[in-house]
């Protein structure tokens, strides 16, 4: 009989709980990918003039895990995630392939050849179609693809070292064993 | 994109009511059927806009949404049915893209969930008033119908001469 | 100097909160008069430390004062002053600041016009608004501190964001905050009567007005913020279902449903322990909204990544506020026995159907806000809930609340005659389905939401008038007679049917301008006219001005009807400088049977533009209704009997003492 009147509190504590969870582990403006564990979607895409052969899906699929990263010459926080690609790049720890995503070939290739080039291949996704096919919503992007090709994770925005650290180190280490 | 996502935090920051950023007049290319460039004004109102909250891609300037006019468009022309168009870009994006969310198993709460918050209080409400409902202390004399008398024997019959706690 | 005062003085009035939130409560115990009197004196001192507060701030802004962080980073040299003033509120510190100071207010208020309340419970009261200042001060001073300074001192300041440079917008947080803090009296009413243990009509009576008068205010906040958005967004929507509007719409339903229950606790003494809790979710709602906005949760994590300790702190105060105020609840409404008997078919039973639509309405909107956090908590997926879910679940619960809202008023207190009823709403009824035929004759494919909407403002309008009439005996005996009986209806009377015609009002131009609404989209080139909604369009090109802050091409419309001269419609996009930023204003001809509604957007290179023409009948009705409400609502607030809080009841015998009706109840 009293307890019914204990139903509105109950409530709020279920209530305060989740805000509780909610305020320090969610980010409402993150979308997981829906493509992670599928196949990386189909595309051919001509390389930003001087880098490269130019990027397809066929590529991706290496035998081992590379990383798909979705950069461009307009986007700030690019700048923010580029010196560590490049210090990936000089210890090897991982191939990277830049997806430049509706940029212009010239700006693109100057901003390469100012902040150096990271990446094994680069395709220009000019008008950003193949960019969508990846659910691609905010640039920085950075996709983690298997050695069959197949999606393993996505990161969004600038990646850090600690990021790569705990979301794909683990998995470049579950692809070697 | 980044820009955007700043003029947004900082309306919510700011605003105790929500602000959406401000609406442009777009020069998308139409469709020239009247009755496909509709569809494609109907399927993009409720298609929402990844980078900026709360805001279907027809009513965004953002550049991804341009994309995504432009691509529900061309599904469109394609052939493809509302809910093909649908399914294409939920196949990109998640259920998270459908402002009117889809009624299946991460749903159903949502979706039952106010006739279930209905009918609680429906019950309570019943219950209460047939707790509290007797015979009238200012006995009024107005004439009653017959289902109106039914009803009220019915509940005298169950409550005896009421709650007067 | 003048931040360092408000700092101060911000400081002084949380040391006061604190003794007032503490001394008149253990006073009103032990049953100490001086305790509980320095209550009042309290809430003074608390009213004049944050005006001082408040002017010190707007000097800061009046004056651009940079060497303050919250002006330099909110104002700028060149806004005009209307903004340089509504800048104080326009930001998180500056809208915190104000919701203290109209916190403390409502403080004095209840201490100005609380005489005639019992001493304990006036204490009581005063104690729970200074343990909300107390929160409120605090999250200021640690979190929020307007006055923080900036060295070195800035040339200019960042300026405010123009979507807000609005005089609708500068007002709209007022009136909110308004809204907001006057349901806390309600629910210090409703903690204190928890406390004393004891609830009866004299308590609904001395609630009635606090209750009436934030339901008034935040009618008033919403329709200015949905007024805004139909003219500044540029697409001529008004309502978007969004979190943050959810988070104002809420305590707004709460607050009705209160308003309505209340009434029956002060005529039948029933409904005490419902009531009670309807008080503190109304202002639960209200500071939930207010945590929802500001934490990131719910729109964008990097508010809340800039401070984390602002998010934390709104939730902790949450929690002691609500959850506290829940428990106590728990405790002490088991007590609260509510007498009467209650037939199903009367006045107070139609309240009651009231009360669990509108109770609803606000849990089905609650988990439709709440629901995407809770799935991504609990399963990690995601997913929107947008305006399709709330309409479609609004919706079937507005319908039946409509068809209720006419009954109700012609139904007696304790048992009526649903037939007698029924016999006198027919008139109603014949002249809403007659008004439905006249629609579908005029525009036979008239969807058949708008039919259904156009029956609802048909019933609803002429059924509160006809109440009205009813209770007057208009036209059953000499005019003089009504007349008299007019004068003799009480102003709460009076205030209901208004109240009632204005959500008609409203109902009328949702419906109207959803159903009816035409529109051209397109490219339009100098010269070239279109006809949308019976006007004929002249564009006539686009040229560039300057404004006082900003940049403008403005387009030249004329809009004309049957060769008539016209009006010239003037849209613009506006480019602002301090910050970066693009606007639309749309260029707006309020009618009464319809709005013009013309935006220019961008040009094509080749001489056209973008242009988005509307022609939105009945569309301004939705505000006109809801001033109407709030004249409502005013017009019951100017009730003789609720004036000073007066509990000399009309036909309620001799003022009650809560002892008596505790022995009764």
């Amino acid at each position: 009989m009293q307890l019914r009147f204990l139903v509105p509190v109950l409530t709020f504590v279920a209530i305060a709980v989740v805000m509780w969870y909610a305020l320090f582990n969610l980010n409402p403006t993150e979308i997981p990918s829906e493509l992670v564990s599928k196949a990386a979607p189909e595309f051919s895409l001509e390389a930003v003039p001087g880098y490269g052969p130019g990027l397809a899906k066929s590529d991706l699929a290496t035998g081992k895990v590379v990383l798909l990263n979705v950069f461009a010459s307009w986007c700030v926080a690019c700048m923010v995630e580029h010196p560590f690609f490049m210090e990936l790049r000089e210890q090897d720890t991982v191939d990277i392939y830049g997806l430049n995503y509706k940029d212009t070939p010239t700006a693109a290739a100057e901003w390469l050849q100012r902040h150096g080039n990271p990446y094994k291949r680069t395709g220009m996704d000019l008008k950003g179609r193949v960019g969508i096919d990846f659910g691609v919503y905010g640039v920085p992007e950075t996709f983690v693809i298997g050695p069959d090709g197949t999606i393993l994770d996505k990161v969004i925005g600038p990646l850090t070292r600690p990021m790569f650290d705990m979301r794909i180190r683990p998995l470049l280490k579950g692809a070697e064993s | 994109m980044k820009a955007l996502c700043h003029l947004t935090l900082l309306l919510c920051v700011t605003l105790p009511f929500f602000a959406l950023p401000a609406g442009a007049v777009f020069l998308d290319e139409r469709l020239e059927d009247p009755a496909q460039e509709a569809r494609a004004r109907d399927i993009s109102g409720d298609i929402r806009c990844l980078v900026c909250q709360n805001q279907s891609i027809l009513d965004s300037n953002a550049d991804l949404a341009q994309d995504l006019r432009q691509i529900v468009r061309e599904r469109i022309t394609l052939g493809d049915s509302d809910a093909e168009v649908r399914d294409y870009l939920v196949r990109r994006y998640g259920d998270w893209v459908l402002l009117d969310p889809p009624f299946k198993m991460t749903t159903y709460l949502l979706w039952i969930g106010p006739a279930v918050i209905f009918l609680i209080g429906a019950l309570l409400m019943i219950l209460f008033l047939r707790g509290r409902s007797g015979q009238n202390e200012t006995a009024t004399t107005t004439v009653l119908t017959r289902e109106e008398q039914a009803e009220l024997d019915r509940l005298f019959d169950s409550d005896g001469p009421g709650d007067r706690s | 100097m003048i931040a360092e005062i408000g700092q101060f003085v911000v400081i002084l009035a949380l040391i006061t909160a604190i003794f007032q939130g503490t001394v008149p409560m253990l006073g009103a115990g032990q049953g100490s008069q001086p305790m509980m009197g320095f209550a009042s004196n309290a809430a003074l001192v608390q009213f004049v430390a944050l005006t001082i507060a408040f002017i010190c701030l707007t000097v800061g802004y009046v004056t651009s004062d940079f060497s303050i962080l919250n002006v330099a980073s909110n104002s700028h040299s060149l806004k005009p002053m209307l903004y340089k003033v509504s800048g104080v509120w326009g930001n998180h510190e500056g809208s915190l600041l104000l919701w203290a100071w109209i916190l403390a207010l409502f403080g004095l208020a209840v201490a100005l016009f609380g005489r005639n309340l019992p001493d304990t419970l006036k204490a009581r009261v005063l104690a729970v608004q200074g343990l909300i200042g107390v929160g409120f001060l605090m999250f200021i001073l640690f979190t929020s501190n307007p006055f923080e300074r900036l060295d070195p001192v800035p040339l200019d300041g960042n300026g405010l964001n123009p979507l807000l440079q609005d005089p609708g917008l500068a007002f709209h947080p007022p009136f909110l905050y308004l809204g907001y803090v006057g349901l806390s009296v309600t629910f210090s009413f409703a903690i204190a009567a928890l406390i004393e243990g004891r609830v009866d009509p004299a308590w609904a009576r001395w609630v009635r007005p606090w209750t009436l008068a934030a339901w008034g205010f935040l009618t008033i906040g919403i329709a200015l913020g949905s007024w805004w958005a139909y003219y500044e967004l540029g697409w001529g929507g008004w309502w978007f279902w969004d979190p943050v509007e959810n988070a104002s719409f809420m305590p707004w339903l709460a607050a009705t449903a209160l308003l309505h229950s209340a009434i029956v606790v002060e005529k039948r003494d029933a409904l005490k322990n419902w009531t009670i809790l309807l008080a503190i979710i109304a202002f639960s709602l209200s500071l939930l909204g207010t945590f929802l906005v500001r934490s990131g949760v719910l729109n964008s994590v990097h508010a809340f990544a800039t401070d984390p300790a602002r998010g934390v702190f709104i939730l902790i105060f949450l929690i002691v506020v609500i959850g506290g105020s829940l428990l106590l609840y728990g405790i002490r409404a088991p007590m609260m026995k509510g007498g009467g008997l209650f037939a199903p078919i009367s006045r107070e039973g139609a309240l009651v159907l009231n009360n669990l639509l509108l109770s609803t309405a606000t849990a089905t909107i609650l988990l439709g806000t709440l629901y995407p956090i809770f799935l991504d908590a609990f399963t990690g997926a995601k997913v929107s809930v947008g305006p399709p879910f709330f309409e479609a679940t609004f919706l079937p619960l507005a319908i039946p609340l409509i068809i209720v809202m006419a009954f109700g008023p012609f139904m007696p207190w304790k048992r009526a005659d649903l037939a007698g009823i029924l016999a006198r709403l027919k008139f109603a009824l014949f002249l809403a389905l007659l008004f439905v035929g006249i629609i579908m004759w005029w525009h036979f494919e008239t969807p058949v939401m708008a039919l259904v909407g156009m029956g609802l403002f048909g019933w609803l309008l002429f059924g509160s008038f006809f109440e009205w009439a009813d209770r007057i005996k208009l036209f059953r005996g000499p005019l003089s007679k009504s007349w008299k009986r007019m004068i003799q209806l009480p102003r709460s009377a009076h205030g209901m049917t208004v109240a009632h015609i204005g959500v008609a009002l409203v109902i009328l131009g949702i419906t109207a301008s959803e159903a009816w609404q035409s529109e051209h989209l397109g490219v339009m080139t100098p010269g070239e006219t279109v006809t949308v909604g019976g006007y004929e369009f002249r564009f006539d090109g686009v040229e560039t001005l300057a404004g006082p802050n900003y940049e403008a091409d403005r387009g030249t419309f004329l809009a004309s009807r049957n060769g008539s001269s016209g009006v010239f419609l003037y849209p613009e996009q506006r480019r602002y400088t301090d910050p970066p930023m693009e606007t639309t204003e749309a260029a707006i001809r309020p009618m009464l049977s319809a709005d013009l509604y013309v935006v220019v957007g961008e040009g094509d290179g080749q001489g056209g533009y973008a242009v988005r023409i509307y022609h939105k009948p009945f569309v301004s009705w939705i505000w006109i209704g809801s001033l109407v409400m709030f004249m409502g609502g005013l017009l019951s607030l100017s009730d003789r009997r609720l004036r000073l809080g007066a509990p000399r009841g009309a036909r309620n015998q001799t003022p009650r003492t809560p002892e008596m009706s505790e022995a009764k109840g």
